[in-house]
């Protein structure tokens, strides 16, 4: 699924990383919990999450994931839109909850990692 | 070619855990090793990284990046563990609430570390702190 599919269905805001949104993504993973996060071994993946700190952002960093979409439009700070910027991500915000856009999102194709 | 690398980390600055991970990471990719093995390290140095923000009050970390191999030392002051052999048990967290609001504190740390790693190895000191040692093969 492209990016701006992604946008389009979960009618997201795009925070950063606006020359990325014809890429792919084929799996998603929905988590809070970075602990769990950092366990996956998956490439190319979308990370939908109610976590928005800079811990969010590092963990995403760590495990090579260049997607995360926040639900509920949760606050991205500047500090954490300039790390996704140096480790070119894309940040998109909804205003749907976690239930909804992975709800949403897996209908319309989108991967489970297990 | 030997490259040696130290930095300190400080208990509780969540704003900053992660910063020494983000720099080896970076120096991994300058060195042109397998992106797979970059993550292996990287994920079981921000682990411990991370447990010491969390768990301990400042720590050093010492990389030491030989031709095929690295060996990263964390030393931490802290409360050292009572009981590595429980602290290795997936589950079992003794984090703060403020270490869970920042969606740590599942207890998985350590075990992702054991399977991120060539070799591991922990040696502690209740009341005094702990050391982490890990290696991993390019
Ligand atoms: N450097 C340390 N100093 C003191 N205690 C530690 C240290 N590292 C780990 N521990 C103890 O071992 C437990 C398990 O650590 P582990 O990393 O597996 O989980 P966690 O840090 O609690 O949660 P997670 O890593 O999933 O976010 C910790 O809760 C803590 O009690
Ligand atoms: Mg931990």
């Amino acid at each position: 699924m492209k990016i701006s599919t992604v946008i389009e269905l979960t009618e997201a805001t795009l925070v950063c990383g606006g020359d990325k949104t014809e890429l792919m993504v084929e799996r998603a993973f929905s988590s809070d919990l970075m602990s769990d996060v950092l366990t996956l071994d998956t490439e190319g993946l979308l990370l939908i999450t109610g976590l928005a700190n800079i811990q969010t952002i590092r963990t995403a960093e760590m495990a090579d994931i260049h997607y995360i979409l926040f639900v509920r439009n949760k606050k991205v700070t500047p500090e954490m839109a300039e790390l996704a910027g140096e480790n070119h991500m894309v940040l998109l915000a909804t205003p749907f909850s976690l239930f909804k856009t992975s709800g949403i999102l897996y209908k319309h194709g989108l991967k489970p990692v297990y | 070619m030997i490259i040696e690398q130290t930095y300190q980390v400080r208990g509780g600055d969540f704003a900053h855990a992660g910063d020494a991970s983000s720099k080896v990471k970076k120096l991994l990719k300058q060195l042109d090793v397998d992106p797979r093995k970059i993550k292996s390290i990287v994920i079981a140095l921000y682990e411990a990284e991370v447990n010491i923000v969390a768990h301990a009050w400042e720590g050093i970390i010492r990389i030491l990046i030989d031709r095929d191999h690295i060996r990263m030392v964390l030393e931490d002051k802290g409360p050292g563990i009572a009981d590595i052999e429980q602290a290795m048990v997936e589950g079992y967290s003794t984090a703060s609430r403020e270490v869970r609001e920042m969606g740590f504190g599942a207890g998985m740390g350590l075990s992702n570390i054991k399977r991120n790693t060539d070799q591991m190895e922990i040696t502690s000191r209740v009341g005094e702190g702990t050391v982490l040692t890990m290696v991993n093969y390019f």
